[in-house]
């Protein structure tokens, strides 16, 4: 093989390889990515029922019933509207009423939501990002607490 | 006083780094011996500086001083000694503290070590290393200062996030740091060639141990960073592909191809052009990971940071790395002579294979990790992006690069034998052939394609042995003709057999956990019972309990196989003092098949509990394997060829003084 060849073989072997990359990851941005909504995102913009969100806002309080099976009920709210949620598992350790809280499933077409995975994060006074600026967007007001940086709910 | 000596030592190794920037570049360039020769007690000063620094935080930490605000905040005096000490690295100015120390030892690593570097390069090296510190060190005073002074001081501090007070998780960051913070010097190597315009094999040489350095600590920091989520968070999984996991993975991968192609440029003087854009390429990652964890434009596990200030500097400090090094680039690069010639079918060829498939795998992580803030800046539109895109584009990228694996040692310098290396991967063939029947004979549920997941890695396995079976002539030859040439292989070989087996580990162990995973959901009262994978799981009691700062309440779980009684399981939730904050802890049967793993939730009304247990067939081969990537690169390291300062032996690698 010459020079040329050679150089040929590379290159074109490295724009095969982009171009597989690149169809893959346009499919998967397609298929594979999950939004983002507040319980009055979905009753205002009508989620289809069905397809896979992510919910989140602060878990209601004395929303949560515990029963002797696993599955648990609570609601999540951004304090405007509420969703009651269903989830069936062991929850993480920092969920809690009052607390802000992403659950990630499917609207079960009845103005609930099962949720198979869902998320509190790690922090006491710490509320997970998209639920803050969700929450401010909506009006309800953030004030800064005694940690630099960090967002507390002030609830009404 | 010790906090306020600490702060000033942190100004003056500012100066010192200044300086360091200065004196030596500018004597590199008018070729002044003196003024060059500064370099190296500024870097050792520089260093000495920051661990003042560093060790006047610790002794604050330590001595429980809440007078300081970083200290206040991220501490308290019930914590235990180790935990106050890894506290220091436990929060954003802290660990942006071990971030520049770990920066200057690497410096004053090349400064004391460096011997064989010539004159002008050495200079110019520590010139370019020192700048970073500028970089970072007006970043840590200006806007991340650990020293500031909180008046009146608390009774006591807030405490440090429970989840955090774990041995794995205490010594995760410094190791993390030390790999990819340590990219630094191949990056300061590859600007200092650019500017000296001299880029030869002897580069590579000097810059692989370093670059071979970082990436062994960057693989153990990562996988330690995955052993403590599987058992600490208490959700039984490992790898999460969150930002923060993906910020270290993307230098890891970088770092990696890295490795391989300043082989290529040792050995053969070729990829010279392609070497140096991915050691910028590489350390620019690491800048981009240290942007996304510690600016705070992501909230995940691992993040504290929400200050848009912060933010703005890390990125204007990527944006001049990243730039003004890809702009040298630009500019020098036609001046780098083209090296050895290869066909594409060739040890040359199959690692090209392995850098192009790396840094690609690389760029699609980099898609998914930056996608979702770049699409909520642009639109406000926010979407998550998990597992499932990574599977579907991180994954098969993988699948080309394990079976081009066990080739690449096979294939020869220049010309290689595609036929012959098949041949003597037969055995490696019929190895992953007999892996597909048998996980099919056994297993019948899961994916398909899982058992040929499996098999190949098994595949890479029996190729790494194979490679060295090859090497000492096993079989062909007599004992004492092999056993004499396993004593005299290169150690660099057994580093390459190592590696490469734990990369067939990894993925057997991969594979096998995500596609068998036997989970269980139930509420249980004490006396009942489930099956786990063979095992009789028998949940007998919960009790409360208390450890040096928490309450707990943990239970017993009695585990059978056969009758026999093979392990008591204590899973258990905590509830941390300071700050009050539960926390899960797993109770964990490890054996080789697999793991056991029970976890507790919260108690229900009728006196039972919610309990999760797994069993995760074959995972600790994910971290066997982390650790078999490890030694290799460990004693490849030891390989005298390499080592720093080492004699250079052949003709190529004699270093000719510039002057």
């Amino acid at each position: 093989m010459t020079r040329k060849q050679k150089r040929g073989v590379l290159i074109g072997g490295g724009v095969a390889t982009l171009a597989v990359a690149l169809i893959l990851v346009l499919f998967a941005l397609k298929d594979s990515i999950v939004f983002f909504h507040t319980p009055s995102d979905i009753v205002e913009k009508g989620v289809p029922a069905g397809q896979r969100i992510r919910l989140g806002g602060l878990v209601e309080q004395g929303s949560v019933v515990r029963g002797e099976g696993t599955t648990i009920r609570f609601k999540v709210t951004d304090t405007l509207k509420d969703i009651p949620v269903t989830f069936t598992g062991v929850l993480p350790d920092l969920f809690k009423e009052g607390q802000g809280v992403v659950a990630e499933g499917v609207l079960d077409g009845h103005g609930g939501f099962k949720a198979d995975t869902v998320l509190a994060k790690h922090d006491e006074n710490y509320m997970p990002r998209d639920v803050a600026k969700a929450l401010e967007a909506k009006g309800v007001k953030l004030g800064a607490s005694a940690h630099p940086g960090q967002l507390k709910a002030e609830m009404p | 006083m010790i906090v306020e000596l600490g702060h000033f030592a942190l100004i003056l190794a500012l100066l010192v780094a200044v300086v360091q920037v200065v004196v030596p570049a500018f004597g590199a360039h008018v070729r002044d011996e003196r003024m060059m020769r500064v370099a190296e007690p500024a870097a050792i000063s520089q260093l000495l500086l920051i661990a003042m620094a560093f060790f006047a935080l610790m002794h604050a930490y330590v001595t429980s001083d809440f007078s300081v605000l970083n200290v206040a905040e991220n501490s308290h005096s019930t914590k235990p000694l180790m935990y106050k000490m890894a506290g220091v690295w436990g929060n954003h100015e802290g660990s942006m503290l071990l971030w520049v120390l770990i920066l200057a030892l690497f410096g004053a690593a090349v400064a004391l070590f460096g011997n064989n570097l010539p004159p002008t390069l050495k200079a110019r090296v520590l010139s370019v290393q020192a700048s970073i510190a500028v970089a970072f060190l007006l970043f840590s005073l200006l806007t991340s200062n650990p020293f500031v002074r909180l008046d009146p001081a608390p009774p006591d501090g807030n405490g440090l996030n429970p989840i955090l007070q774990d041995p794995a998780l205490a010594f995760h960051p410094p190791f993390l740091y030390t790999g990819y913070v340590g990219f630094s010097i191949a990056f300061s190597f590859a600007i200092a060639a650019l500017i000296e315009g001299r880029i030869d094999a002897a580069w590579a040489r000097w810059v692989r141990p370093w670059t071979l350095a970082a990436w062994m600590f960057l693989t153990i920091g990562i996988s330690m960073g995955s052993w403590w989520a599987y058992y600490e968070l208490g959700w039984g999984g490992w790898w999460f592909w969150d930002p923060v996991e993906n910020a270290s993975f993307m230098p890891w991968l970088a770092g990696t191809a890295l490795l391989h192609s300043a082989l290529v440029m040792e050995k053969r003087e070729a990829l010279k052009i392609w070497t140096v854009l991915l050691a910028i390429l590489t350390f620019s990652l690491s800048l981009m990971g240290t942007f996304i964890v510690r600016s705070g434009v992501l909230t995940s596990v691992h993040s504290f940071a929400v200050d848009p200030a912060r933010g703005v500097f890390i990125l204007a400090i990527l944006v001049f790395f990243t730039g003004g090094g890809l702009a040298l680039f630009a500019l020098r690069a036609k001046d780098i002579q083209p090296g050895g010639l290869f066909q594409p079918i060739s040890r040359e060829g199959s690692l090209v294979l392995n850098n192009l498939l790396l840094v690609t795998a690389a760029a699609t992580v980099l898609v998914g990790t930056l996608y979702p803030m770049a699409l909520e800046g642009l639109t406000g539109e926010k979407i998550s992006v998990g597992p499932p895109f990574f599977n579907m584009t991180f994954g098969p990228l993988m699948i080309p690069l394990l079976i081009a694996l066990p080739f690449g040692p096979l294939l020869a310098w220049k010309r290689g034998d595609l036929l012959g290396a098949m041949q003597r991967l037969a055995f490696a063939f019929l190895a992953a052939l007999v892996t597909v029947v048998a996980v099919y004979a056994v297993e019948h549920r899961g994916p398909w394609l899982a058992p040929f997941g499996i098999a190949l890695g098994v595949y890479v396995m029996a190729g790494a042995i194979i490679e060295w079976a090859n090497r000492v002539k096993l079989g062909s030859a007599g004992r004492d003709e092999v056993v004499r040439r396993a004593t005299n292989l290169p150690r660099s070989a057994y580093g390459t057999l190592f590696a490469h087996f734990g990369v067939g580990m990894l993925m057997v162990g991969i594979v096998a956990t995500s596609a068998y995973r036997e989970e269980h959901i139930l509420a249980m009262k004490p006396g009942d019972k489930v099956m786990v994978d063979g095992y009789q799981v028998t949940f007998t009691k919960v009790e409360r309990g208390r450890g040096p700062n928490y309450t707990e309440d943990i239970a017993d779980f009695n585990v059978k196989r056969d009758g026999e009684t093979v392990a008591t399981l204590q899973p258990a939730k905590r509830l941390y003092d300071a700050p009050p904050q539960p926390t899960t802890e797993a109770g964990i049967h490890a054996a080789w098949r697999g793991d056991l793993y029970v976890v507790i939730g919260d108690a229900q009304p009728g006196g039972g509990y919610a309990v999760r247990a797994y069993f995760n067939p074959l995972v600790r081969f994910i971290w066997l394997g982390a650790l078999f990537m490890f030694f290799g690169g460990g004693i490849s390291l030891s390989d005298r060829r390499l080592r720093v300062g080492a004699p250079a032996r052949t003709r190529a690698a004699i270093p000719v003084p510039a002057e």
